[in-house]
């Protein structure tokens, strides 16, 4: 697969690490009275998804930046790839 | 001339000759032939036995797609094994063997299969071996083995070497037919960067093969002056002897390229060369397969295919036959029977499955229409054929065409299926074709020479249009428009006999008909229980015909029934090519510590952790145990002083204003608090609450702290810590960097550590206990001003520091502190002094941090904050990782202090037998400790801490043996730790 990193340009996969669902960016804040519960579902709850999910890559073998890629895991087309850090900005994670 | 069957030049140089063997026996060829040319030329029909019944076999096809031919190459550790003839191109001194077969390839022993085939039927291995189960390992599974299969490997390493490579292009055009090569002439002239692949060694495809004509020359002049032009072509990369193997995602495509397979000697070339091709466009010219027929014993040498038969006359000057009959259900079969009498060979009759007036004539050849074969004669190749009007036709040679099917392969390789065309009986590409993919020529059904070559132009055409690059003007060609007429032709109703369809794994027309009754009608199915379409050919000459059998047994159309899955490879890659360079010790890079060379010059014997090589102990003159060298290491060191290598260990900067707050939130317990110029020891937990690595960190500044990963989990730890940083606080001013390979760090322990370095550390910063006390930390210099650092920490639980100078500095600073350290008589130590030291002193490591453990485990529970958020906190508090009675790491001692103590070993109460039910824990750890004189170890035990003094049995059924031991405090040395203050 090739990934279109948004600072490098396309980039091979092999040059990647994967780990998973990009929900692992909405970490649940520790101090709410049912966070273990949240941080249960955070982590052992995902969907496993047939078609077009947000996947987190790691460039390892690049320039260390955390991508959010979005990708169709049946056809692997590939229709996004932004800067991790700024999704989670989005997301309001600014501290 | 012993080459019975050249009947003239065709595309070899006769002028010259080349020698090879088969079997041992010598005969003559000519450049430009394949093994399978070469062998026909020479009259040799025989060349092998088939996989499971062991029934003579010849030369089937002209291509890759061979399922007979299959020969063993080369001696020795070359040896290549399921080679096949067809596609071997031959050289001066080639030495090739049949395979499969016990005794003589005329006379083989396990013929006997043959005559035992009612019973070896579909599915014969699954109904007669169910039982008993425990003679398939031992008795059935290796007779099968034994009887069954192909060739065999050298059983020695390849000496061969094998590359990898990168290519770019707008386009790779896949096959350099009639197709590719006006494809590629199109796109060439246009200027677009191409590149033209194909398997032979010839460029051409079957344009040699055939007498049809273009722009009034021969075809296969017409492809030499067409490879002429683009070989002049800058932007043109012409790859011969190149299979692209796979379509992959996003336009890479695996190409494998025989460098030197055609060549008596790599002469340090590699022999062939794995490509990854990365194409924004690619048009698949791959042409097609003919099909045979079912009829009876209609795998005998001498029955093959009718467009390879006309391939060998046309291209290589040599007929199969003497007396040729062909046998066909379309108009392209007739084009041998033509090809052959005008070259003067007899054809003995024509004999086409279709009721029609036959579609040409030919000279002195019987014309017999609506009628198919149903039996062939004779036992090492054919002499007789029986027809289903009850003649019989003598031959040596049947031409079989059951018409063609375009090669799809790649069009199908990300879940694409192709879809039954009715007129001209043969599956398309159909559906979604991998992203920038798209097809010309036969392969897409433009079966003629004329429709080909046109279909090549406009699909370029297209192709350079969706680049945005303006396509050249599409030249006039004037080609032959041959006639493709057929009516599908499946198999002979009248015969009794066998009628093969998948040559290679040995199935029949009955063995679908079993299938079929036994249920497993499904194409998928089909294939498992018959084996139809497995091994090197993947069926190309025998899926469609079987799975159209199928669909007449089952009622459905052959568009229903379908194909089976299209997988990559096209053709067998050697598993050499995939590994490339990457074998042995280049399997992996090898990281050497900067002070490698010194440690090695001192004779070192070294460990592998991980990629790094580490100096495991020192021995020194008389010393014949490696224990002998590991206990002298560890005495001298608690004795005086010891120096280790400690550069493997993970080092990690970082710096920012919020990098104390960073830290506090990856490790659990805190580091915003710690002063400037201190370190910390520090546990960092999974997200579960598992324990996930450890290590010290030091204060150098108010925003730049140094961590350190074990050495195992540098990698994960920096990735772990880039994804907090990045994607979960985003908005903490904090960078990281990882500084592993910056610094070489030496460990300097023992009582006399101290004075020692005082001779080395510049005076300028004073190292006593006042001034640089128990966890201080410094930047300072050494010898004169290189910068350096120093940390007081220990991990032998001596007066101890760490010294960290530039990599450069690695082995002249341990070859000065070993000269400072000689009137100390200063040892330096391996990781196993540094591993015994460790468990005396009762720190975890790897083996307790073992992906299960937690805090509580290894008895920091306390240091998991309760104050601040941290990584793992919250799911640390979860009940199962805090039971009343679980597992807490403490120290055993052998109840007879000669036993030595086993890692694996089982914690039970004394008393209890040693079963799960009653397992309490494990070993993890144990060394002899020189110190103690006996033998020590770690392990996790439930309530340990309440349990000191209490003694159970550490039972290793594994190794035979039960060991009684005391549990005791993990501080086998030193518990109150006054020696690392001192």
């Amino acid at each position: 697969m090739i990934i279109n990193h948004p600072l490098l340009g396309p980039r091979d996969a092999a040059e990647f690490v994967y780990l998973g669902d990009a929900s692992l960016i909405n970490r649940p804040d520790s101090a709410t009275s049912n966070a273990a519960e949240q941080f249960y579902e955070y982590l052992y709850l995902r969907d496993n998804v047939a078609g077009e999910m947000r996947e987190l890559w790691y460039h390892e073998q690049g320039d260390r930046s955390w991508l959010v890629v979005t990708r169709n895991t049946l056809t692997h087309e590939i229709s996004n790839v932004e800067l991790a850090r700024d999704v989670a900005r989005a997301q309001g994670r600014n501290r | 001339m012993s080459q019975v069957n050249r009947i003239e030049q065709g595309l070899v140089d006769t002028n010259r000759e080349l020698k090879f063997t088969f079997n041992d026996k010598l005969y003559i060829a000519h450049p430009g032939d394949t093994l399978a040319s070469a062998l026909l030329a020479n009259g040799q029909r025989l060349v092998g036995r088939s996989f499971k019944y062991h029934r003579p076999r010849g030369i089937f096809s002209c291509g890759s797609e061979e399922p007979n031919a299959l020969v063993e190459l080369r001696r020795g550790a070359y040896l290549e094994p399921n080679t096949r003839a067809t596609v071997t191109e031959l050289f001066d001194g080639l030495q090739a063997r049949s395979q499969n077969h016990r005794g003589p390839l005329g006379f083989d022993l396990m013929g006997i299969n043959d005559l035992l085939s009612p019973f070896l039927s579909a599915g014969f291995y699954y109904k007669t071996f169910m039982w008993p189960k425990a003679f398939w390992e031992k008795l059935y599974e290796p007779v099968i083995r034994a009887s069954a299969g192909l060739g065999s490997l050298s059983g020695l390493p390849d000496p061969d070497s094998y590359d990898k490579g990168f290519l770019h292009a707008d386009i790779l055009i896949i096959g350099a037919g009639s197709a590719g090569l006006s494809a590629a002439l199109l796109a060439g002239e246009s200027g677009a960067r191409v590149i033209l692949a194909d398997e032979d060694f010839k460029l051409g495809g079957r344009l040699h093969a055939e007498t049809l004509q273009v722009d009034g020359k021969s075809g296969s002049q017409w492809a030499t002056s067409t490879v002429k032009t683009l070989s002049k072509m800058d932007n043109v990369r012409l790859m011969s002897r190149t299979t692209v193997y796979g379509a992959f995602d996003h336009g890479i495509y695996g190409a494998l390229e025989r460098k030197t397979d055609h060549l008596a000697s790599a002469h340090g070339m590699p022999r062939q060369v794995l490509w990854r091709i990365y194409a924004k466009r690619s048009i698949v010219c791959t042409g097609a397969t003919e099909r045979s027929i079912a009829f009876g014993n209609n795998d005998r040498p001498g029955v093959m295919l009718a467009g390879a038969v006309r391939a060998y006359a046309n291209r290589w000057g040599v007929t199969p036959g003497k007396r040729v009959a062909v046998f066909t259900n379309n108009d392209d079969g007739w084009r041998t029977a033509t090809d052959l009498v005008n070259k003067g060979v007899e054809v003995s009759a024509v004999i086409d499955s279709r009721s029609i007036e036959a579609p040409a004539s030919v000279a002195g050849a019987s014309i017999i229409m609506g009628t198919n074969v149903i039996d062939t004669m004779g036992r090492a190749g054919i002499h007789t054929i029986a027809l289903s009007n009850k003649q019989t036709i003598k031959c040596d040679c049947l031409a079989v065409s059951g018409g063609w099917n375009p090669n799809v392969h790649l069009t199908c390789h990300q879940r694409g299926r192709p879809s039954w065309n009715e007129k001209q009986a043969c599956f398309l590409p159909d559906g979604v074709l991998p992203p920038g993919m798209h097809v010309a020529g036969a392969a897409n059904g433009a079966l003629s020479l004329s429709s080909a070559i046109n279909s090549g132009f406009l699909v370029a055409t297209d192709v350079l249009q969706s680049l945005n690059l303006n396509a050249a003007k599409m030249p006039s060609v004037n080609a032959d428009d041959e006639s493709t007429n057929i009516e599908p032709f499946w198999h002979s109703k009248q015969s009794t006999k066998r009628c093969w369809i998948d040559l290679q794994n040995d199935v029949t027309t009955k063995d679908i008909v079993v299938s079929h009754q036994d249920g497993f009608r499904a194409v998928e199915h089909l294939k498992r229980y018959t084996t139809l379409g497995m091994a090197t050919d993947q069926g190309k000459t025998s899926n469609v015909l079987g799975l159209a059998i199928m669909a007449e047994h089952s009622g459905k159309s052959i568009q229903e029934t379908g194909t089976t899955i299209f997988r990559p490879p096209y053709s067998p890659v050697p598993i050499g090519a995939l590994a490339g360079r990457s074998r042995g010790k280049e399997f992996k890079p090898t990281r050497k510590t900067p002070s490698h060379d010194w440690a090695e010059a001192r004779g070192a014997v070294f460990v592998e952790t991980g990629n790094w090589l580490r100096a495991q102990w020192f021995p020194i003159e008389g010393e014949t145990h490696w224990r002998e060298s590991v206990d002298r290491e560890v005495l001298q060191t608690r004795n005086s002083v010891g120096i280790c290598d400690v550069s493997t260990l993970g080092k990690i900067d970082v710096q920012g204003k919020d990098a104390g707050e960073f830290l506090d939130r990856v490790y659990a317990n805190t580091f915003s608090t710690l002063a400037v110029g201190k370190v910390r020891y520090g546990i960092m937990l999974r997200e579960d609450g598992i324990l996930m690595d450890d290590g010290t960190t030091a204060r150098m500044g108010e925003h730049h702290y140094v961590m350190t990963t074990t050495t195992a989990n540098a990698v994960s730890v920096f990735r772990h810590l880039e994804f907090c940083r990045q994607c979960l606080w985003p908005g903490l001013d904090v960078q990281l960097i990882s500084a592993t390979e910056q610094w070489a760090q030496y460990a300097v322990a023992g009582p006399n550590a101290r004075k020692l370095l005082q001779k080395v550390v510049d005076p300028d910063f004073p190292i006593d206990n006042e001034n640089f006390p128990f966890m201080a930390c410094s930047d300072i210099t050494v010898c004169g001003g290189i910068g350096a650092r120093l940390f007081r920490i220990s991990f032998s639980g001596e007066l101890a520091y760490e010294i960290a100078v530039p990599t450069r500095y690695g082995n002249s600073i341990m070859e000065t502190l070993l000269q400072a350290g000689e009137e100390f008589d200063a040892v330096p130590y391996g990781t196993e002094a540094l591993g015994v030291m460790r468990v005396e002193k009762g720190h975890a490591a790897g083996n307790e941090l073992n992906g299960q453990t937690t805090a509580a485990n290894i008895g920091l529970g306390r240091m998991v904050s309760k104050k601040k958020d941290s990584i793992g906190n919250t799911l640390s508090e979860r009940e199962g990782m805090n039971r009343e009675n679980g597992l807490v790491l403490v120290g055993f001692k052998p109840v007879n202090s000669a036993s030595t103590l086993s890692a694996g070993a089982h914690f039970v109460t004394r008393g209890n037998a040693a079963t799960t039910e009653n397992d309490e824990g494990w070993m993890t750890s144990v060394a002899y400790s020189p110190t103690l004189e006996c033998s020590i170890g770690l392990g996790f035990i439930q309530r340990g801490q309440a349990r000191m003094g209490e003694i159970v049995e550490a039972a290793d059924p594994l190794r035979g043996k039960s060991t009684s031991v005391e549990i005791v405090s993990p501080h086998f040395i030193d518990p109150d730790g006054e020696r690392l203050r001192g």
